[in-house]
């Protein structure tokens, strides 16, 4: 392909309102009343993607990144969730909205690849008619019409004999053609904002790498939006602009991919990088995993989420971290946010980090 | 499948035979005499009568060897000896003690009454049961949800034949809506065929369809939680297409199981049914015949008729699952 490799370089030399952020949440709560309380699965989080660009959301389960990007969707049972704050999509408000325009906003203008295809595809419909499906409902085409669509849309995302294999069953694709099947029928129609809730987790690595490189070359082609959810840090090495940091249904740090990924500032973000495993590091090196379990979303702690599991805390005067939220701050750049109260975190993370996550970088600093 | 449905066939065939053999065995070996009661019944039984009812009933031959008669009747005309000699053309299903008439013709003569209540019955209880079942499944937690709950369990709390007693006691003796329950043939009079079923379906409809509600609930709300729900609502799918087209599709086929299951026995007779409402028909002549004395040929075809139904059934069913669900091949 001859189009620029940065899709940020196209969208600011030939389209002006591509300078307005295409997803905008804004102080989103998402809470779910239970019989043993309520559930604070995400409080007020905040972000915006423009065209063109990647988020990346990362954190463990439970840390509200899926069910953050859901209410994107509206795909919460209103009956059973308390939504507060804003969710803009290319200027239409979401929470609250009308089933009516969730409906011509969902695989629309936003479209979703869940993580394993195996279940996030109906078994009993084929390929073809669960893509056509998806067409129909926002386009008034016959049936043939769709179906031509969908074999259109199989060859671009690479399957093999895609007249042939559009009247296949989902059981009868390998997991990566199955993935490829989702892609395929997510982007059916041109969808502004594509959001991947782990979209490789469940693919073997040879795969996980040509879905990457599939979403990277579609996202050029049609210069959607993308949100990667993922728990993966090398996934959001290779794909994301921007990176967004969760712990305990907040935001904890953020910022440019590479800002992030090379001065992390939160702890952890910090434990995050150290519990990656090295290929290149010897058989006898232990990973490192974050001590503790994740905090209770039913009674979260009253200061810092992570301070119970947080082993720099003590760097911290007083009890500061167990008491006091710390607010998402600016760090190193006014564009590098950060939740935590340690005073000289990268101090910290070049004395204590460093030796541990790349102990020949620490060497030759 | 042909193959698969052949191999099927063979196996329902063995099932059957095994099961007519073994109601042979049972009727013959055990502790009973059957020409006994036969004997008293008309009038004073000597030991002349006896003799020769015993030698009728063939009851002086290895059951090896009556078993071999009555299997060839089913191919092939019979001559049968009973008092006077009948001649039984096949297939041949024997000679009623009792009302010393074809066992087949009798047989035939009453299906049509069993088969409409089955059918119109089950086919309210199934279409009632799913549509309220994924209704509540739907509205979960609702007031409405727990209503349709509570009235489904207070509902299958009364037992069957105490619901078809009352419907028959006040909307046939009492209030004369429905006075006439007795079967009208359908292609005679289909009004007169339709009234007179009216309480039967409504008693089995009501009754059945309660557990179908609840059996469906239960399938809806795990099928509602499944990924590929949340696809096709993301997708940007009507809620009503979501619920039918993909949520339901994925319910229905443990439902399907059941039914076939529950009509099979519905169809091989309605016992109470028939006998409330006084409907001649499969479920109420079987139970006749086996009232002492034993009207053995008439037990032999309605259990003969209840095998071949149930594996008919079970091998519909199995056929529905590879329609319904492209994963399942059948070989």
């Amino acid at each position: 392909m001859s189009i620029p490799t940065t899709s940020t370089g196209v969208s600011s030399s030939n389209d002006g309102d591509q300078q307005e952020p295409f997803l905008v949440v804004d102080g989103l709560t998402v809470r779910f009343p239970t019989h043993d309380g309520l559930v604070q699965a995400v409080t007020d989080l905040s972000y915006s993607v423009r065209r063109g660009e990647t988020l990346g959301i990362v954190g463990e389960s439970g840390s509200g990144k899926s069910v953050s990007s859901m209410a994107v969707l509206g795909l919460h049972n209103p009956r059973q969730t308390r939504l507060n704050g804003s969710i803009t999509v290319g200027g239409v408000e979401v929470v609250g909205a009308s089933q009516h325009t969730l409906r011509s906003i969902r695989g629309n203008d936003v479209a979703m690849i869940f993580q394993d295809p195996l279940t996030a595809l109906h078994p009993f419909y084929s390929i073809g008619s669960q893509i056509a499906e998806a067409y129909r409902v926002h386009h008034d085409v016959s049936k043939k019409q769709a179906r031509e669509r969908a074999i259109e849309m199989l060859a671009r995302v690479g399957i093999p004999q895609p007249s042939r294999r559009v009247d296949d069953y989902p059981h009868q694709f390998s997991g990566g053609m199955r993935q490829r099947a989702m892609i395929a029928m997510a982007l059916v129609n041109d969808p502004k904002l594509l959001i991947a809730d782990e979209p490789t987790t469940a693919l073997d690595v040879t795969v996980q790498a040509q879905i990457l490189d599939l979403l990277q070359d579609l996202q050029r082609e049609y210069n959607s939006a993308i949100v990667m959810i993922t728990h993966d840090l090398g996934v959001i090495a290779e794909i994301a602009d921007e990176v967004l940091v969760m712990y305990g249904g907040r935001a904890v740090e953020k910022g440019s991919t590479s800002e992030v990924l090379t001065h992390p500032e939160m702890p952890y973000t910090w434990g995050l990088l150290s519990s990656v495993p090295d290929v290149t590091a010897d058989t006898t090196t232990r990973l490192l995993p974050i001590p503790g379990t994740p905090p209770s979303l039913l009674s979260p702690p009253p200061g810092c989420a992570f301070e119970p599991r947080c082993i720099h805390a003590t760097a911290v005067p007083g009890d500061l971290c167990a008491t006091t939220l710390p607010l998402l701050a600016p760090g190193r750049s006014a564009h590098h946010l950060k939740r935590c109260h340690l005073p000289d975190p990268d101090a910290i993370y070049e004395q204590f980090v460093i030796p541990e996550v790349a102990p020949e970088a620490g060497e030759t600093r | 499948m042909l193959g698969y449905i052949v191999r099927r066939l063979v196996s329902a065939a063995l099932v059957v035979v095994l099961t007519s053999m073994f109601l042979f065995l049972l009727f013959f070996k055990g502790p009973s005499d059957p020409a006994r009661p036969l004997c008293d019944l008309n009038g004073k039984c000597t030991p002349e009568k006896l003799a020769i009812l015993t030698e009728d009933l063939g009851l002086n031959d290895s059951v090896v060897h009556q078993y071999g008669i009555w299997a060839k009747g089913l191919v092939s005309d019979r001559e049968i000896k009973f008092g006077a000699t009948f001649t039984c053309e096949a297939p041949c299903l024997g000679i009623s003690y009792r009302t010393r008439g074809e066992v087949r013709k009798e047989l035939v003569e009453k299906l049509p009454a069993t088969l409409s209540i089955a059918v119109g019955g089950a086919t309210i209880y199934l279409v009632t049961g799913v549509l309220l079942g994924t209704i509540a499944a739907r509205k979960r937690g609702t007031n409405m949800d727990r209503g349709l709950v509570a009235v489904s369990v207070f509902i299958s709390a009364i037992p069957y034949y105490v619901v078809a007693l009352l419907l028959w006691i006040f909307f046939s003796l009492q209030w004369k809506w429905f006075e006439d329950t007795s079967y009208h043939p359908l292609t005679e009079d289909p009004l007169a065929w339709a009234w007179a079923l009216v309480l039967p379906w409504f008693a089995i409809g009501l009754t059945s369809s309660t557990a179908y509600a609840r059996y469906s609930r239960g399938q809806m709300i795990e099928a509602l939680g499944e990924d590929f729900v949340r696809t096709a609502t993301a997708k940007g799918v009507s809620e009503r297409a979501v619920v039918i087209r993909h949520a339901l599709r994925a319910a229905i086929v443990p439902i399907i199981t059941i039914f076939g299951l529950d009509f099979a026995f519905l169809l091989s007779g309605t016992v109470f049914t028939e006998q409330i409402f006084q409907i001649d028909g499969i479920g109420r002549w079987a139970i006749q015949s086996l009232r002492s004395p034993v009207d053995f040929p008439v037990v032999a075809a309605t259990v003969l008729f209840a095998a071949i139904i149930v594996v008919v059934a079970n091998l519909i069913v199995d056929i529905l699952y590879s329609v319904i669900d492209p994963r399942v091949r059948l070989s």
